[in-house]
Order: C-alpha cells, then structure tokens, then sequence
C-alpha cells in the first residue's frame, strides 16, 4: 500500500522536474525552437568556470540587442573548465570560452582551442593587458592576489604591517603568515609566482626556507586559509596575515554583517608583493555562430559588462571607460607594480616549481 | 559437461532470473562504462608511450607508491575505526526499544549530507586553533598558544571519516541485526555459553554478512576520499584521489592520471572480489524475525546507564559540531576584530533573511526554497532510479550467488563507487555530450550520476535480505500453487521491505550531499543546497559566510526531516511483517 505511495511520489516528483525545468528542451542545440513569435532567438552557448555571474539587466540588455538567448555552461574551477574545452575540442560544446587566466593561457593557445577575433574594443585596452598578440585570447578582467593583513591586529600590537616580501622574515612577524599550496590552490599558485617574479628563479626557494624557518602555514585552499585560519576574517583565525586578494577588503565593507566604514582587513600592496590574475576570453574553434560569438566578446570588453562584472565576480576591468562602483574607489588601493611572470615561462615551469616548492615547504 | 559447446551449456542453463541483469548492466554501459572508456581513451592518447609508459610512470614513482600505500592504511584505520564505533550502536538500536530512536538514526544520518567544507568549519569551531577547546584550556592554563594541533592531522582524517561514515554501520548493520533471530544466542546461554561467548561465537558470525557489507562501502569511501583529505588533512597528506585531480587539473598530465584512475580502480575491484568470497563463505539462509519480536526494553540500570552513556557519545560527535554551526547562524556577532562601529551581538535572522534577497540581481541567484526544491527532486529521482536498477540486480545476486553472470556482475556494480570523480567527470562531458547521447546541460545528469553512486549502496542494502530468505518459504509457496509474482509479492518483498527503506535513505541522502560530480555537470541555474553553500564560502565577507552557514542550517533539518518521512514509510505489514 505505502510502496505504491512512495512510488507514485516519485514518479510524481520525475515528471515535475520534466516539466518544471525549461532545461528539459536542450537549449544548446542550435535548432530554432518553434515557439518563439516574432524572430527566432539565435542561441549562444557560453562556457565558463564556477565564478563566473553577471547581473540579469547585463545579459538582457546583449540578449535583446541582438535578439539573442545565452546559455552559460559551468565546468567546475578554472582548470577543469579549461580541461573540458580542451578534451571536447573536436566537438566544442560551446561558442565561447570566458575564464582562462594568465597561469593557464599557455596551455589553451598551445591546444588550439580558440580561433582569433581581433574585436574592435580592443583599441580601448591598454596594451599591458593583451597577452596573445594574435588575439585568440582577449583580457576581460584581472585581479591582483596580495597578502590581506587583520588591521586590529597589527594595530594591538603596535606593529607596522610588511612592506615587502623580504619582511616576512622578520622575527616580529613569525608565525603570522598563512598561504595556500600551489598544487591545489590558484592564489597560492600566483603568490608562489609573486615570489619567482620578485627573487627569481634563483633566489625564491631560499625565501621559502625563509619562511618555513619563521614558521609559515601552508594549507590546501583559499576558503581554509581566509575563513579558518586568518584572524581579519569572521572566521576568527589565528593567524592575522593570509594570501587573498586586493579586493578582499572591499568585500568586507560590502558583505558585512552590520554596516561598517572601514575595512577591518586590508591588502599589502608594495612593488612585487602581488601577482596579477588577468582572465580571458576567446571564441571556440569550432563554433557554430560565429558572428553571435564576436558580439559577445564585444559585450564583454565594453563598458557595459565591464562595469557589471566588479560587483559580480570581485574583479576588475580592462577597460578604462568603465567607471567604478564608489564602494571600490573608496576601499580598493591598486598596487602600482606586480611581480611578473610569463605565461610562457609559467606553462613550461609549472610543474617544475610546484615539485621543487613541494620539497622545499611540505617535506 | 565435456558433450555440448560452451555456448550451447550457457543456453541449456540459461534461466530467466538472468534478465534481471539486463538493466543494471545496460545502465552501467551506458552512463560508467562509455564515459569511462571515452576519456581513458582520450587520455592515454596524449601521451607519447601510451597506456605502458604512463603505468612505468606511475608504478616505479616513489612519490606515488607512497600516496598508494598512504591511501590503503588510512582507509584500513578509518574503516576500522568506524565499525569499533559504529557496530555498539548498531547493536543498540537493532535489539532495544529506545525513546526517540528514528530521531536518533535520521539525527546520525546528517554528517552524511554535508559539505567537506561546512564539516571542516564545524570540527574547527570545537577543536581548531580558535575554537573553544582550545580556548578553554589556553584561559584555564593561561597559554599562548593552542595545545590542541587538530587541523592538517591524521588524527583530523580519521576523526572526520569516521564521523562521515558511522551512519553507514548504524543503518547495514542496524537493520540486519533487528530481525535477527535473538533465540539463537539465547539457546547458545542455555548451554552454557557466556554473554561474551555468544556474542562472539553465534550472533557475530551471523551478522558476519552484512557487517562485510558495510565495512567494504565505508572501506572504498575511505579509499577515495578527498575533500576530507584536502581541506582537513592539509598539503601533506595524498591519496590517490587527490592526486588524481592534481594531474589533471594542475598538471594537465592526464596519461598518468588515467593511469592512476585504473589503479585505484584495480584495488577497487580487488578489495571487492576479496569481499565476495568472503561474504559467499559466511552468508546462510537465516530466520528473520519481526523487530517487535527481536526487541526489548531496557530494563536494568546498569543496561540504561551504559546504553545511553553510548548514546550521549554518538550525538554528541555526529551532532554537536553541527549544532555550533547552526546555533552561528542564528547568532550576530561581529567577530573581535576592527571595532570601528558599535557591535550589535544578539540573536538574528539577517543570514536567513538575506538569502532569499538577490541584492545584486545576480543571474545566478538562487532562492533557497529553489535549492531545497531542486535537491529533493534530483534526490527523489536519484531513489527511483536507483531502486529500479537496483532491485533486478540484487535479486539476481541473491538467487543465483555462484551464477556466473552473477560473479562478474556484482564487483562491476561497485566500481562506480571506486571511480575519481574528476575522471568521471571528464568522462561524462566528453561522452554524453556528442551524439548518439546528447545529454549536455540536461536536468537529467545529475540524478543518472548520483545513481551510480547510490545504487551499489542499494544493492549493498538488499542482498544480505534477499539473500537471508530461506528457499523452502519460497518453495512451499509455490507448491501451494503461488505463481512466481505472487511468491515475489507476498513473500520476498514483505521480508525486504526494511531494506528497501534502508537503501531509499542511502539513495536520498547520496543524492542531498554529493558535491564532486555534481559541481562539474550541473546547470548553473539550477544548484543543489551543497553548491549553493559553496558558492557563499567562496567569498569573502561575513555575510557571505553566515549566509553559507545559515544554507548549511537548511540542509541539516531538511536531511533531518526527510530522514524521518522516510523511516514513516511502514510499507504496511511489511517493514514489520
């Protein structure tokens, strides 16, 4: 008797997702759906990693534009989704790619994922952005990963925060220092390249002894680092220096329990103490609407989606015609000099510097 | 045997009962074995020496041998420790009436659910560097610095394991030894044996076979752990899950990650053909009993003090840490850091509140009843699917152990379990988006994956009941005239309905906490409560933190709650026959 109830219910419970869902028509495929009135939408399919978001107005004012429906396709972090394009490169499950940063653009220009576009924003970026000379990859955002210190802290003590990398071997700030591993982390993987920019592939393994000497803690992601174990953060670490970004502070004010003025963390932005992120955008080889896919890449370059995107993703533009909320002007300092790395260099070295930081930090 | 062909034997011995593999088989093909195949195949051709080199590589490395056996040991300990913890319990609630005991049961069913993340949090409020352990014995013994090193332990692996995992005892074992004949031990008392004796000698042996069962299922989820490894294990300990995903996504070195998929794959099928021949050795038909036959009360003191000092330990590990976490959610506290504004401390519910509000009209933006709703739907199909296939294949195990589809077929049915998420992962997006099978960005995804998760439990649950009926019930039925479905209807699905509802409970809550898979083919609109709760920890901000915290609130009573509505499903007679 109450089988046959369980069952019902969840035969009840298939067809309701079925129905409730619009997912249930694939929206991918390309064939125009016979519902739609006046034109038919073209369909465009965006593929991107967990981070990415974009407000409802953005995408409506591109999907009416140009009479045209999107769908994002999410692929877990930014490696995986890189490694999904790459693995369906023969048969593209999307039109465009947005996500890949500066310490993985070697390895998707090497695969051949992305066909140029030289779109016409590209006139208004600076050119300290544009990484691909053959414009298979156009820079949307960046964002700067700097060491955040706990200002209570720092003011408790009477003690000035690091100036520099070199500070962070001082006695006075022993044991305060938390980083995420490279291996698993993406800002512990470009605070580990800050370090190679700034000593060198010489030097930067001593700075590391260095640090292990005066007692640095290393764990495996940003959310352990910033939420456990950074004590600026609501959740009440130990430790008052950690590696996050320059915007973390902003988002501090923002996201705050009850209203605050004032940051109570805040980001070391001394020359080479940051590593800049710089993301990508590229349409796929392979795509089926190509002039869609450049208007999209257009969009995401414009000012539109450019001054949508800080409050999004907790990046930054490219694009200099885009204005900033006042919330970032007031809380955000951007650190004038990064250290620099190559994409290059980074793709033919990754593994090599994981391996040697490994033995150097971990054994 | 040495007259007819080979061929013409496996026709003359055919029995119909062997359709019932046909469904789990074909499932099995076509959502495991064609994505498994397409990106092994694709890995192994990026590299130069193919497959060979990329084993040379993975076998002679000492760094990988040692993530290996890092990876068998602590599985052992972990298993280990779980059923030490778990079997008492099992005990408890299998063979005494106890007040409030499907609360219990749905309250130890929670860590099951939750988040890696929300698990390292809740542990690090109790016992991390700031939690209030450690706060506690710094103010009483005036110290500096916390005495307590929990974080980046293997004592923090194997305490999070076992806190994972011992619902899988309580319930395999639990409901087993409920309808176990408790006159077998008594009569063993009767001649002369001790307490100790019986237990060891008679109900131990008895309850052998399902006790194997959920050793081996904790066993492989110990073996290809890895949140826990990651977020509470720390940077120095690896197994090969965690590798795995390391040479994939970091390195993008996926011959050898392929390599190491089918290693850890290899010791999946070993550890579950070790299993089977040891489960065949210690299964027997056994009397099953009502539980309203099997159960009493507690009725000495002693019995009451011991039980529910076991108890108080059960929920205090399984629950408490939670119950900080949730008590956090409700609790505005700008922690002691910048005092710039004056601090309102106090009870709220502005996490609640600010959830369903989508302050920066976000496209992603989820309601959380919309997280609830799509959680319990891909749940609920995640039950039906899994039951559906579930219960040929069980059936078929149960009739014709020695059978030799059956030998092939049941260690198959646990490889899913033994598979890397990131391969699989993979697998799905490369296989199942092209045609014969385009499934990209359907719904349908993610319940077809949870399934493959959830059904070797369900077939795991079953078996041992189906197999315990005793063939002459069957018999006399049928020589009383019953047709085969009658039999089926009237006898061996009363004497199962208990674990029918065991393996719907194992179904759901596979479903409500799976994060691995579920993260890489969901549809960005359409987020489970766990990814929705990963987003908000992802950012910064205290209200992005008591907002995932608030999330993780919701998750917990509403695994509480479905755990309940579950064990309500009487199934009539026949939960209790």
């Amino acid at each position: 008797m109450s089988i046959k109830i369980l069952l019902s219910t969840l035969v009840l419970a298939v067809i309701l997702t079925a129905c409730a869902s619009p997912a249930a028509t694939p929206a991918v495929q390309d064939t125009p759906t016979p519902t739609s009135t006046q034109t038919t939408a073209q369909s465009l399919a965006v593929m991107t990693h967990d981070s990415f978001a974009i407000s409802e107005s953005a995408l409506a004012a591109f999907e009416t534009q140009y009479n045209a429906k999107v769908q994002f396709l999410k692929a877990g972090d930014t490696g995986t989704a890189l490694n999904k394009a790459i693995l369906s490169k023969n048969n593209p499950l999307a039109d465009v790619f947005y996500g890949v940063d500066n310490t993985f653009l070697s390895r998707a220009l090497d695969e051949g994922i992305f066909d140029p576009y030289q779109s016409p924003q590209l006139d208004a970026i600076p050119a300290e952005f544009i990484l691909d000379p053959e414009h298979r990859a156009l820079p949307v955002d960046y964002g700067d990963v700097c060491l955040n210190y706990d200002k209570a802290y720092f003011k408790e003590k009477g003690l000035l925060p690091p100036q520099s990398l070199e500070d962070l071997l001082k006695p006075e700030y022993r044991g305060l220092l938390v980083v995420q591993n490279p291996a698993t982390s993406s800002p512990g993987l470009a605070f580990l390249l800050a370090t190679i920019g700034h000593f060198g592939e010489t030097g930067y393994l001593d700075f590391w002894k260095g640090l292990v000497a005066n007692d640095v803690l290393v764990v495996n992601d940003w959310e352990s680092a910033y939420y456990t174990e950074f004590s600026g953060s609501s959740g009440k670490g130990p430790r008052p220096i950690v590696v996050s970004y320059d915007s973390s502070p902003a988002f501090e004010v923002l996201y705050a329990e009850t209203p605050i003025e004032e940051a109570p963390t805040a980001a070391v932005i001394a020359d080479d103490t940051c590593f800049r992120q710089i993301e990508f955008v590229g349409i796929l080889k392979g795509s089926k609407n190509r002039q869609l896919a450049e208007k999209w890449v257009d969009f995401m370059l414009s000012p539109t989606f450019q001054e949508d995107m800080p409050l999004q993703m907790f990046v930054f533009p490219v694009n200099p015609q885009a204005k900033l909320d006042p919330v970032f002007v007031q809380h955000l300092i951007l650190p004038e000099k990064t250290a620099q790395v190559e994409p290059e260099e980074i793709a033919a070295n990754r593994e090599k510097w994981i391996k040697e930081w490994t033995e150097v930090v971990l054994r | 045997m040495d007259r007819g062909r080979p061929a013409l034997e496996a026709i003359r011995h055919f029995r119909p009962s062997s359709l019932l593999w046909l469904p789990p088989l074909l499932f099995l093909g076509l959502f495991y074995f064609y994505p498994l195949g397409s990106i092994l195949q694709a890995s192994f051709a990026r590299g130069e020496g193919g497959p060979a080199a990329a084993f040379l590589e993975a076998l002679t490395s000492p760094a990988l041998r040692g993530v290996l056996w890092f990876t068998i040991w602590q599985a052992a300990l972990s298993t280990l420790l779980t059923l030490l913890f778990g079997l008492p319990g099992a005990y408890l609630l299998a063979r005494y009436r106890l007040p409030g005991k499907s609360f219990i049961q749905a309250l130890t069913t929670i860590p099951f659910v939750m988040p890696t993340l929300v698990v390292a949090a809740a542990f690090n409020a109790v016992l991390g560097p700031r939690g209030w352990v450690n706060l506690a014995l710094m103010e009483w013994f005036g110290l500096d610095q916390p005495p307590i090193q929990f974080t980046n332990t293997l004592i923090a692996i194997l305490a999070a394991h076992v806190f994972y995992n011992t619902t899988i005892v309580l319930r395999m074992v639990g409901d087993f030894w409920s309808h176990l004949d408790p006159r077998l031990s008594q009569a063993a008392q009767v001649l002369g044996a001790n307490r100790a004796q019986a237990l060891l000698r008679v109900t131990l042996p008895l309850i052998l076979p399902a006790v194997l069962s959920a050793a081996l299922l904790v066993f492989i989820f110990d073996f290809t752990s890895f949140g826990v490894i990651l977020v509470l294990g720390g940077p120095r300990f690896a197994t090969l899950e965690v590798e795995i995903y390391y040479q994939t996504i970091g390195l993008f070195n996926l011959p050898l990650a392929a390599a190491l998929s089918l290693l850890q794959l290899g010791c999946t099928l070993g550890f579950t053909l070790l299993y089977s021949r040891l489960s065949l050795r210690v299964t027997r038909p056994l009397p099953l009993r009502p539980r309203t036959f099997t159960q009493k009360g507690l009725h000495s003191w002693r019995a009451r003090l011991t039980a529910s000092l076991y108890l108080t330990v059960l929920v205090v590990y399984l629950v408490a840490p939670l119950v900080g976490l949730a008590a956090r959610s409700f609790t505005r506290l700008d922690p002691e850091r910048g005092q710039y504004s004056p601090v309102a401390r106090g009870l709220t519910l502005d996490f609640y509140r600010e959830l369903s509000i989508n302050r920066r009209e976000s496209l992603f933006y989820v309601p959380p009843t919309t997280a609830v709703a799509v959680s319990f739907l891909y749940a609920g199909m995640t039950v039906l699917l899994s039951l559906l296939l579930g219960l040929p294949a069980a059936w078929a195990l149960a009739r014709q152990p020695g059978g030799a589809l059956s030998r092939i077929s049941d260690p198959i049915l646990m490889l899913p379990l033994g598979t890397s998420a990131v391969t699989l992962g993979l697998g799905f997006i490369l296989a199942l988006s092209r045609p014969p099978l385009d499934l990209r960005a359907s719904p349908l995804m993610v319940p077809l994956a949870h399934t493959l998760v959830a059904f070797p439990f369900v077939v795991r649950s079953l078996t041992p009941a189906l197999r315990s009926i005793r063939p002459r019930l069957r018999q006399a039925a049928a020589v009383l005239g019953a047709a085969p479905h009658q039999i089926v209807r009237q006898i061996d699905l009363p004497l199962v309905g208990r674990a029918l509802l065991v393996a719907s409970a194992f179904a759901f809550s596979i479903s409500l906490g799976e994060f691995g898979a579920t993260a890489l083919i969901a549809r960005p609109e359409y987020p489970t409560i766990p990814l929705a709760i990963y987003r908000f920890l992802s950012q910064p901000g205290a209200l992005n933190y008591g907002q995932a915290l608030a999330l993780s609130t919701i998750l917990m009573v509403a695994t509480a709650v479905a755990m309940l509505a579950i064990e309500r499903f009487r199934i009539a007679e026949i939960g209790e026959f």
